[in-house]
């Protein structure tokens, strides 16, 4: 058995808001450079602002956006390690830390209908658990804006569904998404599973930095990304070449009857950052 | 695409305006978001004189010490749709600052009175860095949500409708 202390498990949360909130990830930053050079006018220019912006939040005196998010923590904790103390409470508590320290905003509710009442910590964090092989703590954050993530969905589809069909509900998806959600999007998708695991696929896509392993599903992520890019929303809705950075498909095997979709919608500001222990 | 540097407008100034120009804003403005809106609405007394004021559909983070602002950029606009006409009308602002498409109802009620500015969203470290003075003037009790009298220099926004009725982002 290997002991990891509850104490580094909280301060690496912490230090994981600080990075995710106030460094966009290198390969958004680039496809952004690319993307401008791609475009004219007011889209070029906004790709331009956007790029500053997150030049201007690596100082580490503005976070890259208002809306520091809800905290999504996947954790893969491996069989051969035993936690001193409480796992779930040691990652609250870098949350919270992480919060505070940093001056980032506190955006949850402690329920979402009578009286909203603001819990002044951004905990609960939404954690998914994965008991892996090994001694090892996986830890990866991301950092979800309410905007993105109000106009993501699913639909559960016939299993003999085509792929033009599964195609254009994605494209219909991004469409309604449009300037609200801050595109360039990044597009998370999850195909198979059922109600539940299919939108945990399109979020935990979102963490990706490559294309699908898979040589048939990278295609798709590829023709899903030129078709998106022809819808002419463009960066923040003002037209452009520009509507979507990356698509990721994260698949997983499903009941006969069933092809469940799901699409995570996340703006240019996908902001993440992992650590192992 | 025109560009133009605006300095404490008036509804005036907003005339020339057309929908895609480029806009430079330094002016105080009032931010404010859902919760403001539902609670301001239901005021007996209305407790803000914004005549001739804009608004600006935001939740900042706190700021840091010595800072002038956190950061801070637009929220969906659509949201506060719901509230477009009666706060128009009770209060008689002259521009909003937001994000994306509203409805046609919000579209309709804004021509003519009310400019709307699209700020360009998820941008908030380049909107904190235009702020150069921000404080809580009501409701603090609901943080990110409470209402923020800021004063902008040069803040980037795009012109999303003019007053003419032309939106950016089509009917």
């Amino acid at each position: 058995m290997r002991i990891i202390k509850s104490n580094l498990i909280t301060n690496t949360v912490a230090q994981l808001c600080q990075k995710a909130a106030y460094n966009l990830p290198k390969d958004i930053f680039e496809s952004l450079k690319t993307a401008k050079y791609q475009e004219k006018s007011l889209a070029q220019k906004i790709l331009k602002l956007t790029l500053e912006n997150a030049k201007i939040a690596k100082k580490g005196i503005f976070p890259l956006c208002q809306d520091t998010g809800t905290a999504v923590l996947f954790v893969e904790l491996g069989q051969q390690v035993k936690i001193d103390g409480s796992l779930d409470r040691a990652l609250q508590n870098g949350i919270k830390k992480g919060f505070k320290e940093n001056y980032l905003r506190k955006s949850i509710v402690e329920e979402p209908l009578l009286k909203r009442k603001n819990t002044k910590t951004n905990t609960p964090a939404i954690v998914h658990y994965q008991i892996v092989n090994g001694s090892k703590l996986k830890i990866d954050l991301m950092l979800k804006g309410g905007g993105a993530e109000n106009k993501s969905q699913i639909k559960m589809f016939n299993p003999t569904a085509s792929k033009e069909e599964i195609i254009n509900f994605i494209i219909s998806v991004v469409k309604t998404a449009g300037a609200s959600a801050c595109p360039p999007f990044v597009v998370g998708i999850g195909l198979g599973g059922n109600f539940e695991i299919a939108p945990l696929l399109a979020k935990k896509a979102l963490l990706r930095k490559k294309q699908n392993k898979n040589l048939n599903y990278k295609k798709l992520e590829k023709e899903i990304l030129t078709k998106i890019n022809k819808t002419n929303i463009g960066p923040q809705g003002f037209g452009g070449k520009t509507t979507a950075l990356k698509v990721y498909i994260e698949y997983a095997p499903c009941h006969i009857a069933s092809l469940p979709c799901a699409v995570n919608i996340c703006c240019h500001s996908c902001r993440h950052a992992g650590a192992v222990l | 695409m025109k560009t133009y540097h605006l300095i404490n407008p008036s509804l005036k100034d907003f005339n020339k305006l057309k929908k895609s120009d480029f806009i430079y804003l330094t002016s105080t403005v009032y931010v404010l978001r859902d919760m403001a809106h539902k609670k301001l609405l239901e005021e007996k007394v209305f407790p803000l004189n914004l005549k001739g004021k804009i608004i600006y559909y935001a939740g900042p983070t706190p700021k840091k010490k010595g800072q002038a602002s956190g950061a801070l950029g637009p929220t969906t606009s659509s949201r506060m749709d719901k509230f477009c006409k009666e706060f128009i009308k009770k209060t008689g602002i002259i521009g909003i600052i937001g994000k994306g498409a509203r409805s046609r109802e919000a579209n309709l009620c804004q021509k003519g009175k009310v400019i709307y500015f699209a700020a360009p969203g998820g941008l908030g470290a380049l909107g904190g860095n235009s702020v150069k003075n921000s404080k809580i003037i009501l409701y603090p009790e609901l943080g990110p949500e409470a209402v923020y009298k800021v004063q902008l220099e040069n803040l980037p926004l795009i012109v999303a409708q003019d007053l003419k009725g032309n939106n950016i982002y089509g009917e």
